[in-house]
């Protein structure tokens, strides 16, 4: 049985659907994760979750047992806030003592679990502080601690990294997975950074509009979008309007207008006729001098339209006979010289026959 | 309970005892003096029963429009209102020519020198106001050195002495000094949040001083110039004090006749539409002030 | 600094001056050795002596005091409340009822509050009346200081307070409480001062009973002025004083452990 389950959940706020009729379900231990841009209800769902707003239909399992109507306190179910809300009257020992007194622990072994919290998020030196004082890496250690000290059922985090600088961030973001992995609390993380999403959970559950667009491991996520959403909103990608010609399971050939037929990875669910577009990841596509000929199955001639350099790569933006353009990445392995090819550069660009994945329109 | 259901006594349970004493102490008291205008006076002050008492058949009773036929039958009230206007206007002014400069200067100051210049205006104000009124009446007196001295330089001109007390000059001398706090403060509030990089932006496209406090400080601070106003007009409208003890007998205004008509002649009737006639005003300007202190088109309220 | 910073000084000067002379005067007169406040004799306590030995100030002052400290007590409760209502709660009545006796002229609420009294409750006019009195236009000052501070505050914090395991109750006498104590001290502050120093609501709402200070200074000031005035001018403003400073003392002291955000 899963830890927490989400059964048909509707949440409306006048004629504005935010929550539209989801189903999710989170297994104990999980780092799991709600990605979507902003209005995509992530953030009212875990507010329903962490009760302090109830659907309008639908059910909320912890343990198997319905949630809703229960108040918030008395959820085994805590939440880090993104404006982190620490007590700002309270010291960082008494912030984090705070779930345990409501709990009725005795003071003693409320010292004890405190003083092992504190060791946890590495802020022993800090117990007597108050957040006034602190930095926003570590207010966000206290918030963590805080809500981790009395071992709830299900951590809940609300774009909590969102205030940080990016290297703080990608600390932090090594920091939380370690943390989950240690103690074990199922976390639910709601965020909009896709890369965030990517790096730090088991499994990411897609949300747009009120809707859940897909739910699967990160690889799976990414590596196999279920629709043009998906496969837009993560990473970057190259769409080219497509038919099917023939269909089979293990391949897929395609009709490119002008430029061809060119073949995909195979996909149930597709028959031939079926219009779409045929996604590629630009490191999927190989860039090469038009001399060097045919790389990789699909093949096509095209010029460079631009470039963007970032330091590690550069992504080629190559704009082909009839119009469309792809990008193609290139690592920049020869060190101090910016880039392979400018603007206006007749390229050669390729992908691998399993390289494309057709999405239905 | 439900959690609905909860929710909804903590609320009442939180608004519902200051609801109840304002209803009572504010709103009540408020319908009844609307109610009192339409009522006849008493015989000997306050006010005719409004059942017809059993005796006296010739007294009158019950509700009539008499009180207000008597505030429009007799032009002086209208002259009364009008003057009371033209002091609040001509107060307002004043405050405004004398807050400006410092509210400016104020904003414009370090954070820490802002919040003691802050300090040093409010603490006047927060001395008793009548004693504020009576500070002028030493200085405005016969025998103050301010009254020798400009006497003096207008006996070498060959003009006849004045006496500065009790005359409209010092009515409107201690309105403005007890109401200009009034003005620094909302004033402040406003300036403060200026942007200064605009008025650099302005100098750098080539406008001089005046012209970057014309065009840019002055349009942005009109918010804060319509609250000051607002808060220092209406107060004065109402104001009494100032008039009796500095002012002379021709220098009566709304306030100074409500005050006679509650607690001298004892009209209660004629008091209150009196009363009525300054709420309505009081409204009209703050519904003004609230109308011109809107954002500008367009712009989302700071 | 910019060019125009000179002349604004000196009429940032000339107004602080304005605001300052006339009651450094008062102040100097209260010490003065002569019966007229025209010109200095000497320096004497001779008016301070006589403001002791009199017995109606000195009941008034023990009445205004009273009146003050009931009306400022009673306005911080029901202000604080107010406040919290106000914030959290989507109120259309109670922000009109609570805000209005603060904007509009302290006469229209003198006025009605006495027909309200004598015609209705019946009420003779005296202490009772006044505290009513008092603390019906303190309710609003209380309720815009506490809803100020409650505005300045991070919302999530009462929520974070629930989603640990605290009830509605405890959420308030653990965290909200604490949280906006500063500003219900500043409002009960506030009302004292006010309240001391109110003299047009309880010209009209104190009948014909006990001296109240501020009436008694007025009726000095219009009958037979002395600088007994000045004394007494002197040691209200001392009074407010120390309230002011006290103030801002704890103000100085919240924001050491600040309920609010950095810089708010």
């Amino acid at each position: 049985m899963a830890l927490l389950e989400i059964r048909n959940v509707t949440r409306r706020f006048g004629s504005y659907t935010a929550v539209d009729d989801v189903s999710i379900s989170v297994e104990a231990g999980e780092f799991f994760t709600l990605l979507g841009p902003s209005g995509c209800g992530k953030t009212t769902l875990l507010r329903m979750i962490a009760g302090f707003d109830l659907p309008d239909s639908g059910q909320i399992l912890l343990d198997g047992k319905d949630m809703v109507g229960t108040p918030p306190e008395k959820r085994p179910v805590h939440t880090v806030f993104q404006t982190y809300a620490l007590f700002p009257h309270m010291t960082v020992t008494d912030n984090i003592a705070f779930p345990l007194k409501m709990a009725g622990k005795s003071p003693q072994e409320i010292e004890v679990r405190v003083r092992d919290a504190l060791d946890d998020v590495r802020l022993s030196n800090f117990a007597n502080r108050f957040p006034h004082e602190l930095s926003g890496g570590q207010k966000q250690r206290v918030a963590l601690a805080r809500g981790l000290v009395n071992r709830p059922r299900l951590l809940l985090l609300d774009e909590p990294l969102g205030a940080l600088d990016a290297k703080l961030r990608e600390q932090m973001q090594i920091e939380l997975i370690n943390l989950q992995k240690e103690i074990g609390v199922t976390f639910v993380f709601v965020t909009h950074a896709q890369d965030e999403a990517l790096a730090l959970s088991h499994r990411i559950a897609v949300m747009n509009r009120g809707n859940v667009e897909q739910v699967d491991e990160p690889s799976k996520i990414y590596g196999f979008p279920q629709n043009r959403f998906v496969a837009d909103f993560i990473g970057k990608i190259s769409m080219i309007e497509a038919r099917v010609v023939e269909a089979a399971p293990s391949h897929l050939k395609l009709d490119i207008g002008e430029l061809g037929k060119i073949t995909a990875a195979g996909k149930e669910g597709v028959k031939p006729g079926d219009k779409g577009v045929v996604a590629i990841r630009p490191e999927q596509v190989r860039i090469s001098h038009p001399s060097d000929g045919a790389q990789l199955k699909n093949y096509f001639l095209g010029n460079v339209h631009d470039f963007l350099y970032i330091g590690d790569v550069t992504t080629y933006i190559v704009e082909l006979s009839n119009g469309a353009h792809i990008e193609a990445l290139l690592p920049n392995s020869a060190p101090g010289r910016a880039t392979f090819f400018e603007v206006g550069d007749q390229v050669g660009v390729s992908w691998r026959h399993d390289a494309g994945i057709f999405l239905h329109d | 309970m439900t959690k609905m259901g909860r929710a909804r006594t903590a609320k009442f349970l939180v608004a519902g005892p200051p609801l109840l004493f304002l209803i009572v102490f504010f709103l009540l008291p408020s319908l009844i003096m609307v109610l009192t205008s339409f009522r006849f006076p008493g015989e000997f002050g306050g006010l005719a029963p409004i059942a017809a008492p059993g005796e006296s058949a010739h007294a009158e009773h019950g509700f009539t429009l008499e009180a207000y036929q008597f505030f429009f039958s007799d032009i002086l009230y209208g002259e009364i209102f009008l003057k009371s206007f033209g002091v609040a206007a001509a107060t307002t002014l004043i405050c405004l020519i004398m807050a400006y400069p410092l509210a400016l200067l104020i904003a414009r100051s370090k954070k820490h020198l802002r919040n003691l210049m802050v300090l040093l205006v409010v603490l006047p104000f927060a001395s008793n106001f009548l004693i504020r009124i009576y500070a002028w009446m030493i200085i405005l007196g016969p025998e103050s050195a301010l009254s020798h001295f400009i006497n003096a330089a207008l006996g070498l001109l060959g003009i006849a002495p004045v006496t500065l007390l009790f005359s409209p000059f010092a009515v409107l001398v201690g309105m403005v000094y007890v109401h200009l706090p009034f003005m620094i403060l909302p004033l402040y509030t406003n300036l403060e949040k200026h942007d200064p990089s605009l008025l650099d932006a302005a100098q750098d496209l080539g406008a001089t001083g005046w012209q970057r406090f014309w065009r840019v400080t002055w349009p942005l601070s009109l918010p804060g110039v319509f609250s000051g106003s607002a808060l220092v007009f209406i107060p004065v409208l109402g104001m009494f004090a100032v008039p009796d003890i500095l002012g002379g007998t021709g220098d009566i205004l709304i306030g100074n006749l409500i005050k006679d008509q509650f607690l001298g002649t004892r009209d209660w009737p004629f008091g209150s539409v009196l009363s009525i006639m300054l709420t309505l005003a009081v409204l009209g300007v703050a519904g003004l002030a609230t109308w011109l202190a809107r954002p500008a088109t367009g712009q989302r309220a700071a | 600094m910019q060019h125009g910073t000179r002349w604004l000084w000196s009429a940032a000067i000339l107004a602080y001056a304005f605001l300052y002379i006339p009651l450094a005067i008062v102040v100097m007169y209260s010490f003065n050795d002569s019966k007229l406040n025209a010109e200095w004799v000497g320096f004497t306590l001779f008016w301070y002596k006589a403001l002791l030995n009199n017995k109606e100030m000195l009941m008034a002052a023990r009445n205004s005091l009273i009146i003050a400290l009931s009306a400022s007590f009673s306005a911080t409760l029901l202000g604080t409340m107010a406040g919290l209502a106000i914030h959290r709660y989507k109120l259309r009545v109670l922000p009109v009822l609570v805000f209005t006796p603060v904007a509009m002229p302290e006469i229209l609420l003198g006025v009605s509050l006495l027909l309200f009294f004598l015609q209705v409750l019946n009420l003779t006019l005296g202490m009772v009346s006044i505290i009513i009195a008092h603390t019906t236009f303190c309710i609003g000052f209380v309720a815009i200081i506490v809803r100020a501070r409650l505005q300045g505050m991070d919302e999530s914090i009462f929520e974070a307070a629930r989603d640990l395991g605290a009830s509605p109750l405890q959420t308030f006498r653990l965290i909200t409480l604490p949280l906006i104590m500063p500003a219900v001290v500043a409002g009960a502050l506030m009302s004292f001062t006010l309240s001391i120093d109110d003299f047009v609501i309880t010209f009209f709402t104190k009948g014909v009973g006990e001296p109240i200070l501020p009436i008694q200074i007025y009726t000095m000031i219009k009958v037979a002025v002395t600088p007994e005035v000045n004394a007494i001018s002197t040691l209200l403003m001392l009074l407010t004083l120390v309230m002011i400073i006290i103030a801002a003392r704890l103000e100085a002291r919240n924001t050491k452990a600040p309920g609010g955000e950095p810089g708010k």
